[in-house]
């Protein structure tokens, strides 16, 4: 019998292993996507992300599509989020759905908003995913990058960032930039010290959207 | 540079400060020789002699282990080929009982179909038909001469037609002997049969007695090797576990694979049950585990099921009864049938949600789910196929006891095998290590002589001044030999 004891550490020691934290593993995206001015017409682009996204990520994951306006620090501006559940079959049907929410947000726009709030965008994303716990945070931006604020939106403070990637996507060149190309250059430069400097752990460029699992690529 | 100027008579003339350097210090060399000479062997010897009592007591071990593996591989063999004696004997009694336990009814029989043939190959002489009375009277009838006589001439007709119906007769009756008299022999044929059949089944049981008594022979006589703890015996049994080893080995990794691809085959569908978001400890998710848990467990069934049905003996169940036995086999013969079906089940479920992941991803890129081709039956044969590898992959996997016995039991020697050659190799090189630094520290000790040539020269030069030791020519060399102190003397 005295051979036997080591089955309740034994047991034990499963017991606390199982109780390890899943959503360690999980991943969690927020997709930001510009509406203002001219770059409301990319939409369909989006569109195309969002399916991606849907089609990459697993069970246990969550991911929430957002719009960035003129002032983007709002719950309102959630287009669509899901945390998707264990059962394959749930999670198509939640997918699905997901899909048939953000096509027909992209239907419903007409006229793009006259700022751009990305900064806003930024820390509601940031709020959403440290709500989720995921052990992968990813935020999506999908804009050109060019942050437009009204005179009484204050967006100039430090924000925290910590634990989360950022990736801008489509990143497309405005008129001025191809007047003067290191307003690009210098427009992404200021992103990514700005979130590196709130503790993103990654910063990340893409804009062939045709290589999109270069989204969930480690590094380059 | 720095740390040699400190050092340095002259900085500016380096040439001569070493010159003074080198004059100042070889007396004192010179002086500190017995001493430094003592110091190099002591450091040398501290660190060889170790060496030299590790190499010394790796052989030993290495020969104590294969001492201890041999005798375990005869123990193992002995009982072995015990057991393969043991089964001969076995089929020998088993021949004897169900086929010479009839022999004294089989001789009767034989003997009786014999007395019957003897009987009946006297029934069949031939006779001959005795010589009839009136041939005489014919003889004597036939002295008479030709004659015109008309009634002579009757008598001889009528006799001669008397003569040709009686030879008629008497051809018939012999016809009808000899033909009752094959009938007799064709009578014989079933006894010849029957005895043919009878001495065959005797022949061949003989045979088989004979190729039994041959092999237990040969078993016999490597029992023999092996009690006498022979060369051959242990060379020829380790070759043979050795070859058997290998084979093992393959046939689990051949296994490994299969159960492999089991897994693949039911993770997918256990994310699903479990969740694929769950995780056990570090980056095991639980569907894996659940997975590996279910393929574990199926082998464990084969394995029990291999045990009671006696292909393996991993087991000491020689406690339980036949009762207990059958028991065992039909308890896990079960369970590795539900198993099976849950296997079968399993790839159902995969074959589904698979199909629904290409439906979404279709309906994701293309805006529309694509409708499924429902009028081809080859759509079917994946999901089929899935179907039959769930439910062969357990029972595959069930034989896996087999060559996993012989695994174990012949990994023991070939393990024990490779752990005395590796313990010899490090025995070599400690013995290699410590020789090399016996010789690197006679080396040194050369090396310091060298260094220090010049009052050597003068001393040996001053020792030779005075009265000659008889000595041989070959002793005055230039450089010192070695005392019966262990000293080098010039």
């Amino acid at each position: 019998m005295r051979r036997l004891r080591f089955i309740p550490f034994l047991a034990l020691a499963l017991l606390t292993a199982s109780c390890a934290d899943p959503r360690t593993h999980a991943q969690a995206v927020y997709m930001l996507v510009d509406t203002s001015g001219t770059y409301a017409q990319e939409l369909d682009k989006a569109q195309r992300i969002v399916s991606y996204l849907l089609g990459t990520l697993k069970s246990g994951d969550s991911l929430a599509v957002a719009r960035v306006k003129s002032r983007s620090f709002s719950e309102k501006d959630i287009i669509a989020k899901a945390t998707f559940v264990k059962d394959p079959m749930q999670a198509n049907s939640q997918k699905r759905a997901f899909a048939e929410q953000v096509a027909h947000f992209d239907s419903g726009i007409k006229k793009g908003s006259a700022y751009t709030d990305i900064t806003g965008g930024i820390i509601q994303a940031a709020e959403f995913l440290n709500e989720t716990g995921a052990g992968q945070k990813t935020i999506l931006i999908f804009s050109d990058m060019q942050e437009e604020l009204d005179y009484k939106t204050v967006r100039d403070f430090p924000i925290d960032l910590k634990g989360i990637r950022i990736i801008a996507l489509n990143v497309t060149k405005l008129t001025t930039d191809n007047v003067d190309p290191r307003r690009y250059l210098g427009r992404l430069d200021w992103w990514e010290k700005r979130t590196r400097a709130a503790g993103a752990t990654d910063w990340k460029v893409v804009n062939d959207l045709e290589h999109l699992e270069r989204i969930f690529r480690e590094r380059g | 540079m720095g740390k040699l100027d400190a050092v340095m008579i002259w900085p500016n003339n380096p040439a001569l400060s070493v010159l003074v350097l080198i004059i100042f210090a070889v007396p004192i060399l010179y002086g500190a020789r017995p001493a430094m000479h003592s110091l190099l062997r002591a450091v040398f010897r501290s660190i060889g002699n170790p060496l030299r009592v590790l190499s010394h007591w790796l052989f030993k071990t290495a020969d104590e282990l294969r001492r201890r593996n041999k005798l375990v591989l005869l123990s193992h063999g002995r009982e072995e080929i015990a057991q393969g004696i043991v089964k001969e004997f076995d089929r020998v009694t088993n021949l004897v009982q169900r086929d010479l336990h009839g022999y004294p009814a089989l001789q009767r029989k034989l003997m009786d179909e014999i007395t019957c043939i003897e009987e009946d190959f006297q029934k069949c002489g031939e006779v001959p038909p005795p010589p009839p009375e009136w041939t005489k009277a014919v003889a004597a009838i036939a002295k008479i001469k030709p004659s015109s006589d008309g009634l002579v001439e009757k008598i001889l007709e009528d006799i001669s037609g008397s003569i040709g119906e009686i030879y008629e007769k008497i051809i018939a009756e012999y016809r009808q002997s000899s033909k009752q008299r094959h009938d007799i022999l064709k009578g014989f044929m079933p006894f010849w049969r029957s005895v043919g059949q009878s001495l065959d089944r005797v022949d061949k049981n003989m045979t088989g007695l004979k190729d039994s008594a041959a092999k237990i022979d040969e078993q016999m006589e490597k029992y023999a090797q092996i009690n006498a703890n022979t060369e051959k015996a242990e060379h020829s049994l380790t070759s043979s576990a050795t070859i058997l080893f290998v084979i093992s080995l393959l046939v689990m990794l051949i296994a490994a694979g299969g159960g492999f691809v089991n897994f693949w085959l039911i993770e997918r569908p256990m994310e699903a049950m479990v969740g694929g978001s769950e995780y056990i400890y570090g980056n095991l998710q639980a569907s894996y585990l659940a997975a590996m848990v279910i393929i574990f467990f199926e082998t464990l069934m084969g394995l029990f099921l291999m045990e009671s049905l006696g292909y393996t003996h991993l087991f000491p169940l020689n406690g339980i009864n036949n009762r207990m036995r059958r028991w065992m086999v039909w308890i896990s013969f079960t369970i590795l049938l539900i198993l099976a079906g849950v296997e079968v089940a399993l790839a159902v479920m995969r074959d589904m949600i698979v199909s629904a992941d290409v439906a979404l991803k279709q309906e994701l890129a293309g805006g529309a789910a694509v409708a499924a081709a429902t009028a081809g039956w080859a759509l079917n044969i994946p999901k089929a196929a899935q179907m039959i590898l769930g439910f062969t992959l357990p029972f595959a996997l069930a034989f896996v006891a087999i060559p996993l016995e012989y695994l174990i039991h012949s990994g023991r020697t070939v393990f024990g095998a490779l752990l005395v050659l590796g313990i010899r190799g490090l025995g070599f090189i400690a013995r290699f290590l410590s020789s090399m630094l016996r010789q690197i520290g006679k080396g040194m000790e050369h090396l310091y002589d060298a260094v220090i040539f010049l009052p050597l020269i003068i001393e040996r030069l001053v020792v030779n001044r005075g009265p000659r030791p008889a000595a041989k020519s070959g002793d005055a060399a230039a450089f010192p030999k070695r005392g019966a102190s262990g000293e080098h003397v010039l």
